[in-house]
């Protein structure tokens, strides 16, 4: 087990170099002057030409990405051309924000999902399992900025329930979480759903009835742990469309989190903020996957065999 | 020859049969079938020029009425001829994003899937790098880099879809790359391009035809995302996410100005994707069981 866990370690470190070169060298395609950019439209030629030497943007883009790398794995991301403070603490004053709206909506979906799938599967083709999976389609189609907006209006504007943006106190993660954790639920609910109706027919579930087992033991301790992998594997998925969401869901509820900074960074084109920013997410989600790929091996003690 | 034309006409047949035999599918492909009827005719329904893009600030934020269905804009332009304009915008990026997404994919997962060994693990690892980044970012990435126009989104969402097309096609070459037609067109001296492109893909097409179906639907959604947060579809032009964007600062007195613009993005999205999930049904009714 052991020497399955450092594999799949060893094997996030040149998926982070991968990602971090994509980025990279997406963001140095970028048009224009970044020497012009940060000193002005109206800036003397020589000030943009010294100030290009002094970030070494003269370079060639590989030279520029192993001077990265250096710093990247010294924990520096650069300093934002806005700010002009390291984009490592700019990103990381942010981050707990959107980890905390990112927890909660994740969890949000796993305890309402997982349930809702194993209730619709156990009575397919019932109201429960009709409505269900109408909220579950709606869920998927809605697109999570917009739920966001609806529920301003109506518990923020309307009813003054919650607050409509900040985030202080619980109240203000009420809104945010229901809106990020909304398309999660309704994928993860389609996928609990298939996924037990595709264990309860087989023939160790009709044994295990037929010997007289309770259906909630069989239900529970038979086919849900069978089913979870699929469930798992979605669940790990969806944590990518999760940070993805979080951007916009920071957006509509003006969230102080890496995703607003990712989107102000944008706009001012300060290309060492957008870069760090999106490496960031990308090592997050690399290590979510080899989370879900270790927990496979404690789910199904078939993938642990294999590495005794 | 007639009789093999027969078989593939009666396949055909027979997987429509299944898919009209499937309401909801055939509700998605109503649905879709107007949207894309309203894309085509929506010069006929509503002038660009004087009801989608002029303004006319006596009429701003209008209610819905007999004259403006959906009411109007905060520069008085009609929200339902912005609409329906709209889905033009969303069709177009959808179906040419996710053409990028197929034909770069496509390829590289059936080089992929064909050659094996090498090829393979190099293609599938670069891959694997695309999927490291959660694809609505790469595709604000890309974006931020390129610049904000309809042909740089489209080229992101396309970009940003191709992984999961490498990954489909890749599967799908895998298991038939070892059939005997493959033999046989490689025993009368076919080329190795030749077996990929008219031999094997031919026969994948069941998978790459409900993937391109679910793909229009996240492009569509990422087309929306994006210009949401001023990275899409620049004003004055009708696009979806950007009306919901400007609509964010009249919530509280104009409601329809983002009630509307998202309703045509759910009801698109849902079509999509009950029309896709039809599909898989009908092509592969081992699924469904």
């Amino acid at each position: 087990m052991h020497k399955y866990v450092i594999k799949r370690l060893l094997m996030l470190i040149p998926v982070v170099i991968g990602v971090s070169f994509l980025v990279f060298f997406i963001m140095s395609l970028s048009p224009g002057d970044t020497a012009r950019t940060i000193l002005g439209e109206n800036a003397p030629m020589e000030a943009v030409e010294a100030l290009n030497e002094e970030l070494g943007l003269n370079d060639p883009v590989l030279i520029r990405y192993a001077r990265y790398m250096v710093g990247l794995l010294h924990g520096d991301l650069g300093d934002s051309y806005k700010s002009g403070r390291p984009v490592f603490n700019e990103v990381m004053s942010r981050f707990p924000d959107t980890l905390k709206l990112a927890f909660w909506g994740m969890l949000f979906a796993i305890v309402l999902s997982i349930p809702i799938g194993i209730i619709s599967a156990t009575k397919q083709y019932s109201l429960t399992d009709s409505i269900s999976m109408v909220f579950a389609l709606l869920g998927v189609a809605t697109p999570n900025f917009w739920l966001g907006l609806m529920l301003i209006i109506a518990f923020s504007l309307h009813l003054r329930w919650f607050p409509s943006g900040g985030s202080e106190g619980w109240k203000a993660l009420v809104l945010p979480v229901i809106t990020l954790g909304t398309g999660c639920m309704a994928n993860i609910t389609r996928t609990t759903r298939s996924s037990m109706l595709e264990v309860i027919r087989q023939d160790y579930i009709r044994t295990a009835k037929a010997k007289g087992v309770n259906s909630k033991t069989v239900i529970y301790r038979h086919a849900l742990k069978n089913a979870l992998i699929p469930v798992v594997t979605i669940i790990g998925l969806q944590f990518g469309s999760l940070l993805g969401g979080a951007v916009l869901t920071e957006a509509v509820f003006s969230w102080p989190g890496v995703g607003t900074y990712l989107i102000n960074s944008i706009k001012a084109k300060d290309t060492p903020a957008v870069l760090g920013c999106v490496i960031i997410f990308s090592i997050c989600f690399s290590i979510v996957n080899l989370c879900v790929d270790i927990l496979y091996a404690y789910i199904d003690p078939r993938i642990k065999s294999k590495y005794k | 020859m007639k009789n093999e034309r027969n078989k593939k006409r009666s396949m055909a047949a027979e997987i429509w049969q299944r898919l009209c035999r499937n309401k909801m599918a055939m509700l998605g492909l109503a649905i879709l079938v107007l949207l894309i009827l309203a894309a085509i005719f929506a010069d006929v329904i509503a002038d660009y020029d004087t009801k989608v893009v002029a303004q006319n600030i006596s009429e701003r934020l209008k209610g819905p009425s007999a004259a403006h269905w959906f009411g109007t804009d905060e520069f008085g332009r009609d929200i339902f001829a912005r609409i329906v304009h709209g889905s033009r915008v969303s069709l177009v990026v959808g179906l040419v994003s996710v053409s990028v997404s197929m034909i770069v994919g496509g390829s590289l997962g059936a080089f992929a899937g064909f050659y094996g060994g090498r090829v393979d693990n190099v293609i599938m690892r670069v891959m694997d790098v695309f999927l490291a980044v959660p694809s609505i970012l790469l595709a604000i990435t890309i974006v931020a880099a390129l610049g904000t126009n309809l042909i740089n989104v489209m080229l992101a969402i396309g970009i940003s879809g191709t992984p999961s097309f490498a990954r489909i096609v890749r599967a799908a070459v895998m298991g038939v790359k070892d059939q005997e037609f493959v033999e046989s067109s490689r025993a009368i001296g076919a080329s190795s391009i030749t077996i990929i492109f008219r031999e094997i893909l031919p026969n994948c097409m069941a998978p790459i035809i409900v993937q391109a179906t679910l793909s229009v639907a996240s492009a569509i959604l990422s087309t929306a995302s994006l210009s949401f947060i001023g990275l899409g579809v620049q004003p004055p032009a009708p696009e979806w996410g950007a009306m919901l964007s400007s609509g964010r600062n009249y919530l509280r007195d104009a409601l329809h100005l983002t009630l509307f613009p998202g309703l045509a993005i759910v009801v698109t999205i849902l079509a999509l994707n009950l029309l896709g999930d039809g599909l898989r049904d009908a092509l592969d009714p081992r699924l469904k069981q």
